[in-house]
């Protein structure tokens, strides 16, 4: 690893006969206390260490969980399968079940709160540019295992969101030609999504991709220490050092970053906390209304929508019609728009690192992009589409309206990415980097 | 340093995602709001022990013979309403249940089918999946429709399978038409008690609101813990913050 593994002393003659066999304490010193950050983080720089809170608190919460629910359809009562009645188990009969249980389904939310703004703060800062883009593509794969081990866990508790969500988005895969139909089959291991689905989500739930999660994790982490930490100035502190070899710019990760990152934690704690315990719903957006209802093939919900962390992608999906007799351009649309965000150190050819020293278009696109997203959650999510009748009447095309809404804002989504191409070959104006950090606490 | 413009930059974004993060909380409000269209307001709380023990009772009197509450139990009744197992066994279970069994209807869901065209639901999570508000106006929005099979409709809940239970109290209600309106949907103004029942119209809200209660509790029991207990976890993480800001502010000190 890049931080220099140094050999700690010890007095004590247990951890030195360990460490002759096998330098853990080395380890971990050399990624704590012997790793130097910049000194000048600022706010946007606790939601790393806040999504690995979260992630912590999903594997504990998770396994709790685990030890009550049951992954079965099969009718338990008329219309009631076992999975659903056992997480109604586990919120009314497992002592403090409710409250592992909140933890888990506000924990989802949150993390995905906190993974939005940490890729947001990458966007800001340059975080995805050379030497930092193998950090970026591990983080954008942790992304991609977060929507699936979110989407699989909401199918979890047979509600009929889970149900009717899970028909939704399985059936993207059968816009794919010649395949499409089989493989949704083959994926669902049913016609509908049945107990079969719910068994291999279950598996995937819980093993795989909480396994596949935590290599990423581990990953990204050891990559970034490699390379060391990009900051709010976007200047490389390893170019000036002083004479004991440490970073002029930078501080021991251990302990002014922990002590630093346990008030952010303390801060989020308090959030996650009042949500958990005075609005776990959210007001249906956290947890939905009609996954509240068994799940029921027969009765289709009046909206099918994701929960509100897909829905931007979702009303990618819904924005672009369908062209030459097939849907799959939605389906293509909505992979594209993440699958751009991998290329993003390839795109951005601009060398400065931080906004504060880009020129004034990249601040402007930058800004553009962070709002299309809100306003596309805002489509996906329906909400766009019931406030047009309330606002403009319900004379016009509501649907027409949204359309032309949510295509506008698809359009200044992607176009981010084409802006960038060409503003950062050539066009953009930048401002002078510092040498040094600017300020700092 | 151009310092003071460097720290706008920073100030500005977060300005601008707040700015955002606002505007789509006011949507989400909105729509909220919007949702509600048209529905009374239940305005109900947990707090009010007394109303949901006359709530509970109510129910098992009025509902319980059609209506399940599968994933409650009686015993879990008593402990959370504060209620004698006695009181519980004699004005509570009228199926011959034990303390420790769910609150289910002993009614067959064949028979039940054939009767209503539907057999009526499992109560348990109807406050959670509908809401409070639209239990209360539905229970209070039922009128005469001899059009239905049963004799009964509801103006939340059209062409509704179930008849209305509470008419001994309530009434009965026919609806008030539009001047020159023809017989059929949206064309209703209003409900008028033509039939006055056992309770008027300030108390029949009260006994409507006391069930809604109930059922908003039997949605999710928990919540009376969890609002009680929620405090001493906030103001906990509270002070832990702030020990937390002290600790940090201390270690950099030495950051220069």
């Amino acid at each position: 690893m890049g931080a220099p593994m140094t050999r700690i002393q010890s007095n004590s003659r247990v951890i030195n006969w360990i460490e002759d066999r096998l330098p853990i304490f080395s380890f971990l010193n050399a990624h704590t206390g012997g790793y130097y950050a910049p000194k000048n983080f600022n706010l946007w720089y606790y939601f790393g260490s806040l999504a690995l809170l979260v992630l912590v608190n999903q594997i504990l919460t998770g396994i709790f969980l685990t030890m009550n629910y049951k992954p079965s359809a099969e009718e338990v009562a008329p219309g009631i399968s076992a999975a659903f009645a056992s997480v109604e188990y586990i919120m009314r009969d497992v002592e403090w079940g409710w409250l592992i249980r909140y933890m888990h389904s506000t924990g989802a939310s949150l993390f995905f709160v906190v993974v939005y703004l940490h890729m947001f703060r990458g966007l800001m800062y340059g975080s995805y540019k050379k030497p930092r883009e193998l950090v970026w593509i591990l983080g954008m794969l942790i992304f991609l295992a977060l929507m699936a081990e979110a989407f699989m866990g909401y199918v979890l508790p047979w509600g009929n969101m889970s149900f009717w969500g899970a028909k939704v988005i399985i059936s993207l895969f059968g816009t794919i030609p010649w395949i499409g139909e089989s493989l949704v089959q083959w994926i669902m291991g049913d016609y509908l999504p049945a107990d079969a689905t719910l068994n291999r989500f279950f598996a995937l739930h819980v093993i795989a991709l909480p396994l596949v999660l935590l290599l990423l994790v581990v990953l990204h982490l050891a990559a970034l220490h490699e390379v060391g930490s990009n900051n709010p100035d976007g200047v490389e502190i390893k170019a000036k050092k002083g004479a004991d070899g440490k970073p002029l710019d930078g501080i021991p990760f251990h302990p002014y970053y922990t002590v630093k990152d346990i008030f952010g934690t303390g801060f989020f704690l308090l959030i996650a906390a009042f949500i958990i315990f005075y609005a776990p719903t959210f007001g249906g957006w956290f947890l939905e209304h009609d996954n509240f209802i068994p799940a029921n093939n027969l009765a289709t919900p009046s909206h099918i929508k994701p929960v509100w962390y897909f829905t931007p992608f979702y009303a990618i999906l819904r924005m672009v019609p369908s062209l030459f007799g097939t849907a799959i351009w939605g389906v293509l649309a909505m992979f594209g728009s993440i699958a751009l965000l991998f290329f993003l150190p390839w795109i951005d050819a601009g060398k400065v690192k931080s906004v504060r020293y880009r020129g004034l278009g990249y601040k402007i696109a930058l800004g553009l992009f962070a709002v299309s997203f809100i306003m596309l959650a805002a489509v996906g999510a329906g909400v766009v589409g019931e406030l047009i009748p309330e606002w403009l009447g319900t004379s016009v095309d509501a649907t027409a309206i949204e359309n032309l809404f949510g295509r506008f804002w698809t359009i200044i989504y992607f176009g981010f990415f084409v802006f960038l191409w060409f503003y950062s070959r050539g066009m953009e104006k930048t401002k002078p980097v510092p040498e040094r950090v600017t300020s700092h606490d | 340093m151009t310092k003071p413009m460097i720290v706008s930059v920073g100030k500005v974004m977060l300005m601008k995602f707040a700015m955002a993060l606002a505007m789509g909380l006011a949507m989400l409000g909105q729509v909220q709001a919007s949702e509600g269209g048209g529905l009374q307001s239940a305005n109900i709380s947990l707090d009010d022990m007394a109303s949901l023990q006359r709530g509970a009772k109510l129910y098992f009197n009025y509902c319980s013979g059609c209506h399940s509450l599968r994933f409650l139990r009686y015993s879990r009744i008593a402990d959370d309403l504060q209620l004698d197992r006695k009181d519980v066994e004699a004005s509570l279970i009228f199926t011959g249940a034990k303390f420790g069994d769910p609150a289910l209807s002993h009614m067959p869901v064949e028979d039940a089918t054939k009767w209503f065209g539907k057999a009526p639901p499992d109560l348990s999570l109807e406050a959670r999946s509908k809401g409070a508000d639209w239990i209360y106006s539905y229970l209070k929005s039922f009128y005469i429709d001899p059009t239905r099979p049963l004799g009964w409709n509801n103006t939340v809940f059209e062409n509704a399978s179930m008849p209305n239970a509470l008419w001994e109290l309530q009434g009965l209600q026919t609806a008030v038409r539009k001047a020159g309106a023809k017989e059929g949907e949206g064309a209703i103004e209003r409900l008028e008690v033509s039939t006055p029942g056992r309770q008027n119209a300030e108390a029949f809200d009260r006994t409507v609101r006391d069930i809604t209660a109930f059922l908003e509790y039997a949605g999710e029991p928990a919540a009376l813990k969890r609002e009680s207990m929620g405090v001493w976890v906030l103001l906990y993480l509270a002070v832990f913050t702030l020990l937390a800001y002290f600790l940090k502010h201390e270690f950099w000190k030495d950051v220069h």
